[in-house]
Protein backbone atom coordinates (compact mmCIF):
# COMPACT_ATOMS: atom_id res chain seq x y z
CA UNK A 1 0.00 0.00 0.00
CA UNK A 2 1.50 3.25 -0.95
CA UNK A 3 2.44 5.60 2.35
CA UNK A 4 0.24 8.53 1.31
CA UNK A 5 -3.07 6.77 1.09
CA UNK A 6 -4.58 6.80 4.69
CA UNK A 7 -5.52 3.49 6.38
CA UNK A 8 -8.55 3.10 8.26
CA UNK A 9 -8.59 4.47 12.25
CA UNK A 10 -4.32 6.11 11.87
CA UNK A 11 -4.41 9.73 12.82
CA UNK A 12 -2.82 11.97 10.21
CA UNK A 13 0.44 13.15 11.21
CA UNK A 14 2.14 15.85 9.60
CA UNK A 15 6.05 15.35 9.37
CA UNK A 16 8.01 18.39 11.47
CA UNK A 17 10.49 18.47 8.54
CA UNK A 18 6.78 19.87 6.37
CA UNK A 19 5.74 21.86 9.28
CA UNK A 20 8.88 23.65 9.38
CA UNK A 21 8.51 24.24 5.77
CA UNK A 22 5.13 25.54 6.22
CA UNK A 23 5.67 28.08 8.99
CA UNK A 24 8.94 29.23 7.65
CA UNK A 25 7.06 30.35 4.42
CA UNK A 26 4.67 31.72 7.05
CA UNK A 27 6.86 33.86 8.74
CA UNK A 28 9.23 35.13 5.35
CA UNK A 29 5.46 36.25 4.09
CA UNK A 30 4.57 37.86 7.64
CA UNK A 31 8.07 39.63 7.95
CA UNK A 32 7.72 41.00 4.09
CA UNK A 33 4.21 42.11 4.82
CA UNK A 34 4.33 44.04 7.77
CA UNK A 35 8.14 45.23 6.48
CA UNK A 36 5.99 48.85 5.61
CA UNK A 37 2.56 47.48 6.04
CA UNK A 38 1.24 46.76 9.82
CA UNK A 39 -2.31 44.96 8.20
CA UNK A 40 -2.07 41.82 11.05
CA UNK A 41 -1.68 44.40 13.79
CA UNK A 42 -4.98 45.44 14.57
CA UNK A 43 -6.32 42.35 15.16
CA UNK A 44 -3.18 40.44 17.31
CA UNK A 45 -2.81 43.73 19.71
CA UNK A 46 -6.05 43.15 20.73
CA UNK A 47 -5.92 39.39 21.33
CA UNK A 48 -3.11 40.09 23.17
CA UNK A 49 -3.94 42.36 24.71
CA UNK A 50 -6.63 40.85 26.63
CA UNK A 51 -4.58 37.89 27.00
CA UNK A 52 -1.50 39.22 28.31
CA UNK A 53 -1.84 42.71 29.59
CA UNK A 54 -3.73 41.81 32.64
CA UNK A 55 -0.83 39.83 34.36
CA UNK A 56 1.65 42.22 33.38
CA UNK A 57 -0.09 44.99 34.89
CA UNK A 58 -0.76 42.58 38.04
CA UNK A 59 2.90 41.80 38.15
CA UNK A 60 4.02 45.04 37.62
CA UNK A 61 1.66 46.62 40.28
CA UNK A 62 2.59 44.00 42.66
CA UNK A 63 6.41 44.73 42.13
CA UNK A 64 5.64 48.28 42.38
CA UNK A 65 4.07 47.70 45.60
CA UNK A 66 6.85 45.94 47.09
CA UNK A 67 9.79 48.02 45.93
CA UNK A 68 7.41 51.19 48.18
CA UNK A 69 7.13 49.17 50.99
CA UNK A 70 11.05 48.37 51.22
CA UNK A 71 11.94 51.89 49.95
CA UNK A 72 9.52 52.92 53.03
CA UNK A 73 10.95 50.76 55.65
CA UNK A 74 14.49 52.27 54.40
CA UNK A 75 13.24 55.82 54.42
CA UNK A 76 11.02 57.95 56.82
CA UNK A 77 7.69 58.08 54.88
CA UNK A 78 7.68 62.03 55.22
CA UNK A 79 10.94 62.25 53.69
CA UNK A 80 9.83 60.32 50.90
CA UNK A 81 6.97 62.77 50.20
CA UNK A 82 8.90 65.56 50.29
CA UNK A 83 11.49 64.81 48.11
CA UNK A 84 9.05 63.60 45.79
CA UNK A 85 7.54 67.08 45.99
CA UNK A 86 11.08 68.52 45.70
CA UNK A 87 11.70 66.19 42.22
CA UNK A 88 8.53 67.16 41.10
CA UNK A 89 9.54 70.90 41.40
CA UNK A 90 12.60 70.62 40.05
CA UNK A 91 10.81 68.58 37.15
CA UNK A 92 8.34 71.62 36.61
CA UNK A 93 11.63 74.54 36.71
CA UNK A 94 13.86 71.91 33.72
CA UNK A 95 10.27 72.63 32.03
CA UNK A 96 9.58 75.90 32.90
CA UNK A 97 13.48 76.90 32.41
CA UNK A 98 13.71 75.38 28.51
CA UNK A 99 10.32 77.35 28.01
CA UNK A 100 11.92 80.62 29.56
CA UNK A 101 15.23 80.22 27.28
CA UNK A 102 13.20 79.11 23.93
CA UNK A 103 10.53 82.35 24.78
CA UNK A 104 14.16 85.00 25.21
CA UNK A 105 15.60 83.49 22.21
CA UNK A 106 12.53 83.82 20.28
CA UNK A 107 11.72 87.33 21.39
CA UNK A 108 16.18 88.62 20.80
CA UNK A 109 15.30 87.06 17.37
CA UNK A 110 12.10 88.61 16.81
CA UNK A 111 10.93 85.42 15.14
CA UNK A 112 7.53 86.94 15.12
CA UNK A 113 6.64 84.95 11.09
CA UNK A 114 5.70 82.04 13.02
CA UNK A 115 3.97 81.52 16.15
CA UNK A 116 5.11 78.86 18.31
CA UNK A 117 2.33 78.99 20.63
CA UNK A 118 2.74 74.95 21.43
CA UNK A 119 4.96 74.60 24.30
CA UNK A 120 4.65 71.10 25.66
CA UNK A 121 3.19 72.45 28.97
CA UNK A 122 -0.09 73.04 27.16
CA UNK A 123 -0.31 70.30 25.51
CA UNK A 124 -2.61 67.46 26.76
CA UNK A 125 -0.69 64.82 28.51
CA UNK A 126 -1.75 61.06 30.08
CA UNK A 127 0.18 59.72 32.26
CA UNK A 128 1.14 55.60 32.03
CA UNK A 129 3.09 53.10 33.78
CA UNK A 130 5.69 50.92 32.33
CA UNK A 131 4.37 47.59 32.98
CA UNK A 132 6.84 45.26 30.60
CA UNK A 133 10.50 45.61 29.22
CA UNK A 134 11.63 44.14 26.14
CA UNK A 135 13.12 40.78 26.57
CA UNK A 136 15.88 40.97 24.51
CA UNK A 137 19.18 42.55 25.10
CA UNK A 138 19.46 44.28 22.44
CA UNK A 139 17.38 46.81 21.64
CA UNK A 140 15.37 49.67 24.75
CA UNK A 141 11.52 49.35 24.06
CA UNK A 142 8.97 48.62 26.78
CA UNK A 143 5.48 48.72 26.80
CA UNK A 144 2.68 50.49 28.57
CA UNK A 145 -0.86 50.58 30.68
CA UNK A 146 -2.34 52.88 28.79
CA UNK A 147 -3.62 52.28 24.54
CA UNK A 148 -6.37 53.40 22.06
CA UNK A 149 -9.11 53.69 24.46
CA UNK A 150 -7.57 56.04 26.24
CA UNK A 151 -7.26 57.93 23.34
CA UNK A 152 -3.15 56.88 22.34
CA UNK A 153 -2.37 56.54 18.39
CA UNK A 154 1.28 55.46 17.13
CA UNK A 155 4.13 58.61 16.65
CA UNK A 156 2.71 60.17 19.52
CA UNK A 157 5.30 61.63 22.00
CA UNK A 158 6.55 60.15 25.60
CA UNK A 159 8.22 62.45 27.93
CA UNK A 160 9.30 61.92 31.49
CA UNK A 161 10.66 64.70 33.79
CA UNK A 162 10.83 67.02 31.35
CA UNK A 163 12.55 65.53 28.98
CA UNK A 164 11.79 63.11 25.87
CA UNK A 165 11.73 59.55 26.15
CA UNK A 166 10.45 58.31 22.38
CA UNK A 167 7.55 57.76 20.62
CA UNK A 168 4.71 55.01 20.51
CA UNK A 169 5.55 52.71 17.99
CA UNK A 170 2.40 50.26 18.14
CA UNK A 171 -0.79 50.28 20.35
CA UNK A 172 -3.49 48.13 21.46
CA UNK A 173 -6.52 48.32 23.04
CA UNK A 174 -5.23 48.21 26.61
CA UNK A 175 -1.27 48.79 26.21
CA UNK A 176 0.98 50.38 23.78
CA UNK A 177 5.27 49.94 22.52
CA UNK A 178 7.10 52.82 23.52
CA UNK A 179 10.75 52.94 21.26
CA UNK A 180 12.61 55.20 23.29
CA UNK A 181 15.40 57.47 22.23
CA UNK A 182 18.50 55.29 23.34
CA UNK A 183 17.42 52.35 21.51
CA UNK A 184 20.17 51.40 18.71
CA UNK A 185 17.45 51.99 16.02
CA UNK A 186 16.29 55.07 16.49
CA UNK A 187 16.90 59.05 15.50
CA UNK A 188 15.50 61.69 16.36
CA UNK A 189 15.89 65.70 14.63
CA UNK A 190 17.16 68.18 17.16
CA UNK A 191 18.93 71.59 17.36
CA UNK A 192 21.10 73.04 19.95
CA UNK A 193 18.25 75.50 21.86
CA UNK A 194 21.00 78.65 21.82
CA UNK A 195 22.01 78.29 18.80
CA UNK A 196 19.43 76.68 16.76
CA UNK A 197 21.72 74.48 14.71
CA UNK A 198 20.05 71.29 13.32
CA UNK A 199 21.42 67.55 14.25
CA UNK A 200 20.52 64.24 14.31
CA UNK A 201 20.30 62.09 17.73
CA UNK A 202 20.82 58.84 17.66
CA UNK A 203 20.71 55.83 20.10
CA UNK A 204 23.50 53.42 20.19
CA UNK A 205 23.88 50.39 21.59
CA UNK A 206 27.79 50.30 23.01
CA UNK A 207 27.56 53.79 24.63
CA UNK A 208 24.29 52.51 26.75
CA UNK A 209 27.02 51.67 29.86
CA UNK A 210 27.81 54.88 30.00
CA UNK A 211 24.65 56.37 29.62
CA UNK A 212 24.76 58.53 26.55
CA UNK A 213 23.85 58.72 23.60
CA UNK A 214 25.44 60.38 20.72
CA UNK A 215 24.70 62.80 17.92
CA UNK A 216 26.02 63.85 14.50
CA UNK A 217 25.15 65.99 11.42
CA UNK A 218 25.91 68.94 13.27
CA UNK A 219 26.65 72.22 11.41
CA UNK A 220 27.66 74.66 13.53
CA UNK A 221 30.11 76.96 11.48
CA UNK A 222 29.96 79.63 14.05
CA UNK A 223 31.80 77.34 16.62
CA UNK A 224 29.60 78.91 19.04
CA UNK A 225 27.69 75.45 20.28
CA UNK A 226 29.97 74.11 23.60
CA UNK A 227 29.99 71.11 26.41
CA UNK A 228 26.77 71.71 28.39
CA UNK A 229 23.83 73.25 25.79
CA UNK A 230 20.89 72.20 25.91
CA UNK A 231 19.53 69.95 22.93
CA UNK A 232 15.53 70.20 22.03
CA UNK A 233 13.43 68.32 19.59
CA UNK A 234 13.80 70.43 16.17
CA UNK A 235 10.56 71.86 14.47
CA UNK A 236 11.87 70.15 11.16
CA UNK A 237 10.87 66.12 12.77
CA UNK A 238 8.06 64.83 10.79
CA UNK A 239 7.09 63.23 13.84
CA UNK A 240 8.26 64.66 17.00
CA UNK A 241 6.83 68.12 18.75
CA UNK A 242 9.33 70.81 18.96
CA UNK A 243 11.57 71.96 21.66
CA UNK A 244 10.98 68.63 23.91
CA UNK A 245 14.00 68.99 25.65
CA UNK A 246 16.24 66.01 24.95
CA UNK A 247 19.33 66.82 26.95
CA UNK A 248 22.96 68.19 27.21
CA UNK A 249 26.00 68.12 25.41
CA UNK A 250 28.18 66.30 26.93
CA UNK A 251 31.02 66.05 24.47
CA UNK A 252 31.57 67.57 21.17
CA UNK A 253 34.64 67.00 18.24
CA UNK A 254 34.81 67.90 14.88
CA UNK A 255 34.33 65.32 12.28
CA UNK A 256 36.81 64.02 9.51
CA UNK A 257 35.37 66.59 7.02
CA UNK A 258 35.67 69.07 8.56
CA UNK A 259 32.53 70.27 7.97
CA UNK A 260 29.95 68.89 10.37
CA UNK A 261 30.45 68.60 14.20
CA UNK A 262 29.28 64.92 16.15
CA UNK A 263 30.03 64.29 19.97
CA UNK A 264 27.99 62.47 22.57
CA UNK A 265 25.08 64.48 24.82
CA UNK A 266 23.33 63.02 28.46
CA UNK A 267 19.69 62.65 28.60
CA UNK A 268 17.48 64.53 30.66
CA UNK A 269 15.61 60.78 31.13
CA UNK A 270 16.99 58.64 33.95
CA UNK A 271 15.73 55.65 31.55
CA UNK A 272 17.29 52.96 34.35
CA UNK A 273 14.74 54.22 36.51
CA UNK A 274 11.94 55.05 34.21
CA UNK A 275 8.66 53.52 36.13
CA UNK A 276 5.92 56.62 34.60
CA UNK A 277 5.80 58.46 31.99
CA UNK A 278 3.69 61.15 30.25
CA UNK A 279 1.94 60.78 26.52
CA UNK A 280 1.21 63.92 24.85
CA UNK A 281 -2.17 63.37 23.34
CA UNK A 282 -1.16 65.56 20.38
CA UNK A 283 0.52 64.40 16.84
CA UNK A 284 2.90 66.31 15.00
CA UNK A 285 1.38 65.87 11.75
CA UNK A 286 -2.56 67.23 13.09
CA UNK A 287 -0.94 70.49 14.91
CA UNK A 288 -1.05 72.73 11.59
CA UNK A 289 -4.57 73.58 11.95
CA UNK B 1 -4.83 18.02 25.33
CA UNK B 2 -3.65 18.42 28.91
CA UNK B 3 -0.07 18.96 27.51
CA UNK B 4 -1.43 21.81 25.56
CA UNK B 5 -2.11 23.42 28.21
CA UNK B 6 0.24 23.13 30.21
CA UNK B 7 2.86 23.98 27.44
CA UNK B 8 0.62 27.17 26.73
CA UNK B 9 1.04 28.31 30.15
CA UNK B 10 4.65 27.61 30.28
CA UNK B 11 5.35 29.77 27.45
CA UNK B 12 3.07 32.30 28.93
CA UNK B 13 4.94 32.56 32.05
CA UNK B 14 8.40 32.11 30.63
CA UNK B 15 7.30 35.96 28.75
CA UNK B 16 5.67 37.32 31.64
CA UNK B 17 8.56 36.38 33.76
CA UNK B 18 11.47 37.63 31.42
CA UNK B 19 9.55 41.17 30.56
CA UNK B 20 8.71 42.41 33.97
CA UNK B 21 10.35 40.71 36.81
CA UNK B 22 13.62 39.48 35.20
CA UNK B 23 14.20 43.41 34.45
CA UNK B 24 14.55 44.07 38.34
CA UNK B 25 16.96 41.25 38.65
CA UNK B 26 18.97 42.05 35.34
CA UNK B 27 22.87 42.23 36.36
CA UNK B 28 24.05 45.22 34.17
CA UNK B 29 21.57 45.55 32.19
CA UNK B 30 21.18 42.16 30.78
CA UNK B 31 18.73 40.01 30.98
CA UNK B 32 18.56 36.51 30.84
CA UNK B 33 17.28 34.33 27.67
CA UNK B 34 13.99 32.03 29.32
CA UNK B 35 12.31 31.43 26.13
CA UNK B 36 15.44 30.44 24.55
CA UNK B 37 15.87 27.85 27.66
CA UNK B 38 11.75 26.44 27.12
CA UNK B 39 12.31 26.23 23.45
CA UNK B 40 15.32 24.25 23.63
CA UNK B 41 14.26 22.14 26.40
CA UNK B 42 11.05 21.15 24.83
CA UNK B 43 13.42 20.79 21.41
CA UNK B 44 15.58 17.85 23.33
CA UNK B 45 12.88 16.67 25.66
CA UNK B 46 10.46 15.92 23.14
CA UNK B 47 11.51 16.22 19.37
CA UNK B 48 11.87 18.30 16.67
CA UNK B 49 7.91 18.82 16.46
CA UNK B 50 7.32 19.89 20.02
CA UNK B 51 10.55 22.48 19.73
CA UNK B 52 9.79 23.57 16.50
CA UNK B 53 6.20 24.59 17.71
CA UNK B 54 6.67 26.14 20.90
CA UNK B 55 10.04 27.97 19.25
CA UNK B 56 7.46 29.46 17.15
CA UNK B 57 5.25 30.33 19.54
CA UNK B 58 7.42 31.79 21.93
CA UNK B 59 9.39 34.22 19.23
CA UNK B 60 5.39 35.06 17.98
CA UNK B 61 4.63 36.56 21.33
CA UNK B 62 7.97 38.63 21.02
CA UNK B 63 7.28 39.93 17.46
CA UNK B 64 4.11 40.73 18.63
CA UNK B 65 5.51 43.20 21.92
CA UNK B 66 8.73 44.21 20.77
CA UNK B 67 9.58 43.35 17.11
CA UNK B 68 10.25 45.57 14.08
CA UNK B 69 8.57 42.95 11.95
CA UNK B 70 6.02 40.26 12.63
CA UNK B 71 7.97 36.69 12.04
CA UNK B 72 11.33 37.24 12.63
CA UNK B 73 11.74 36.24 15.86
CA UNK B 74 9.24 33.20 15.39
CA UNK B 75 11.10 32.07 12.36
CA UNK B 76 15.01 32.38 14.82
CA UNK B 77 13.03 30.62 17.86
CA UNK B 78 11.39 27.92 15.53
CA UNK B 79 14.59 26.75 13.61
CA UNK B 80 16.24 26.74 16.86
CA UNK B 81 13.78 24.37 18.70
CA UNK B 82 14.05 22.34 15.75
CA UNK B 83 17.40 21.80 15.59
CA UNK B 84 17.19 21.44 19.35
CA UNK B 85 14.73 18.40 18.25
CA UNK B 86 17.54 16.74 16.12
CA UNK B 87 19.38 15.61 19.45
CA UNK B 88 16.08 14.08 20.73
CA UNK B 89 17.49 10.70 19.97
CA UNK B 90 21.22 11.38 22.12
CA UNK B 91 18.77 12.28 25.09
CA UNK B 92 18.89 10.80 28.57
CA UNK B 93 16.79 12.43 31.22
CA UNK B 94 19.82 11.90 33.88
CA UNK B 95 22.26 13.73 32.22
CA UNK B 96 22.35 17.00 32.58
CA UNK B 97 25.60 18.23 30.39
CA UNK B 98 23.63 17.62 26.90
CA UNK B 99 21.04 20.08 27.84
CA UNK B 100 23.74 22.57 29.27
CA UNK B 101 25.53 22.61 26.28
CA UNK B 102 22.23 22.83 23.89
CA UNK B 103 21.27 25.74 25.34
CA UNK B 104 24.68 27.28 25.64
CA UNK B 105 25.21 26.83 22.06
CA UNK B 106 21.05 27.86 21.30
CA UNK B 107 22.16 31.29 22.81
CA UNK B 108 25.42 31.82 21.31
CA UNK B 109 23.55 31.56 18.07
CA UNK B 110 20.29 33.83 18.93
CA UNK B 111 22.99 36.25 19.75
CA UNK B 112 24.91 35.80 16.88
CA UNK B 113 22.07 35.93 14.42
CA UNK B 114 20.69 38.93 16.23
CA UNK B 115 24.13 41.02 15.78
CA UNK B 116 24.29 39.64 12.29
CA UNK B 117 20.66 40.90 10.84
CA UNK B 118 19.89 43.73 13.23
CA UNK B 119 23.22 45.39 13.39
CA UNK B 120 25.70 44.27 10.97
CA UNK B 121 23.11 44.90 8.64
CA UNK B 122 22.99 48.51 10.12
CA UNK B 123 26.95 48.88 9.21
CA UNK B 124 27.47 48.68 13.25
CA UNK B 125 30.93 46.63 12.67
CA UNK B 126 32.42 46.76 16.55
CA UNK B 127 31.51 42.89 17.14
CA UNK B 128 34.10 42.58 19.77
CA UNK B 129 31.85 45.25 21.70
CA UNK B 130 28.57 43.33 20.89
CA UNK B 131 30.22 39.84 21.89
CA UNK B 132 31.60 40.54 25.02
CA UNK B 133 29.05 43.26 26.52
CA UNK B 134 25.75 41.55 25.09
CA UNK B 135 26.02 38.32 23.73
CA UNK B 136 28.64 36.40 26.51
CA UNK B 137 27.16 38.11 29.65
CA UNK B 138 23.45 36.70 27.86
CA UNK B 139 24.60 33.40 27.85
CA UNK B 140 26.61 33.36 31.07
CA UNK B 141 23.46 34.42 32.65
CA UNK B 142 20.94 32.51 30.90
CA UNK B 143 23.21 29.39 31.55
CA UNK B 144 22.97 29.93 35.64
CA UNK B 145 19.29 30.38 35.11
CA UNK B 146 19.32 27.13 33.28
CA UNK B 147 20.28 25.16 36.43
CA UNK B 148 17.28 26.03 38.25
CA UNK B 149 14.49 26.94 35.43
CA UNK B 150 15.64 23.04 33.85
CA UNK B 151 15.16 20.69 35.83
CA UNK B 152 11.47 22.53 36.69
CA UNK B 153 10.72 22.18 32.64
CA UNK B 154 11.86 18.27 33.37
CA UNK B 155 9.97 17.39 35.93
CA UNK B 156 6.80 19.21 34.09
CA UNK B 157 7.91 17.06 31.35
CA UNK B 158 8.31 13.58 32.87
CA UNK B 159 4.87 14.32 34.99
CA UNK B 160 3.21 14.73 31.60
CA UNK B 161 4.52 11.72 29.95
CA UNK B 162 3.76 9.58 33.09
CA UNK B 163 -0.04 10.72 32.57
CA UNK B 164 -0.23 10.45 28.81
CA UNK B 165 0.81 7.02 29.77
CA UNK B 166 -1.88 6.33 32.01
CA UNK B 167 -4.20 7.35 29.99
CA UNK B 168 -3.44 5.35 27.17
CA UNK B 169 -3.19 2.36 29.47
CA UNK B 170 -7.04 2.95 30.35
CA UNK B 171 -8.08 2.29 26.52
CA UNK B 172 -5.75 -0.79 26.13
Amino acid sequence: MSPIVKRKGEKFTLPSKYLLFILTIICAGAIILTFNTNIFSGALNTAVGYAIIPFEKGISSVGGWLSNRSEELVQIRSLLSENESLKAKIDDLTMENTILQQERYELSTLRELYQLDSQYEGYEKVGARIIAKDTGNWFHSFVIDKGEEDGIAIDMNVIAGGGLVGRIADVGPNWSKVTSIIADNSNVSGKVLATSDYLVVSGDLELYGSGVIKFEKLVDSAGKVVEGDKIVTSNISPKYLPNILIGYISSLEVDANNITKSGQLTPAVDFEHLEEVLVIRQLKQSMEE
Amino acid sequence: MKRKIVVTLLVFICFLLQSTVFHALAFGNIVPNLMIVLTASFGFMRGEKSGLLIGFFSGFFIDIFFGEVLGFYALLYMYIGYTNGKFNRIFYPEDIKLPMVLITVSDLFYGIICYILLFLMRAKFNIGYYFVHIILPEIVYTTFITIFLYPVILKINQRLESSEQRSAKKFV
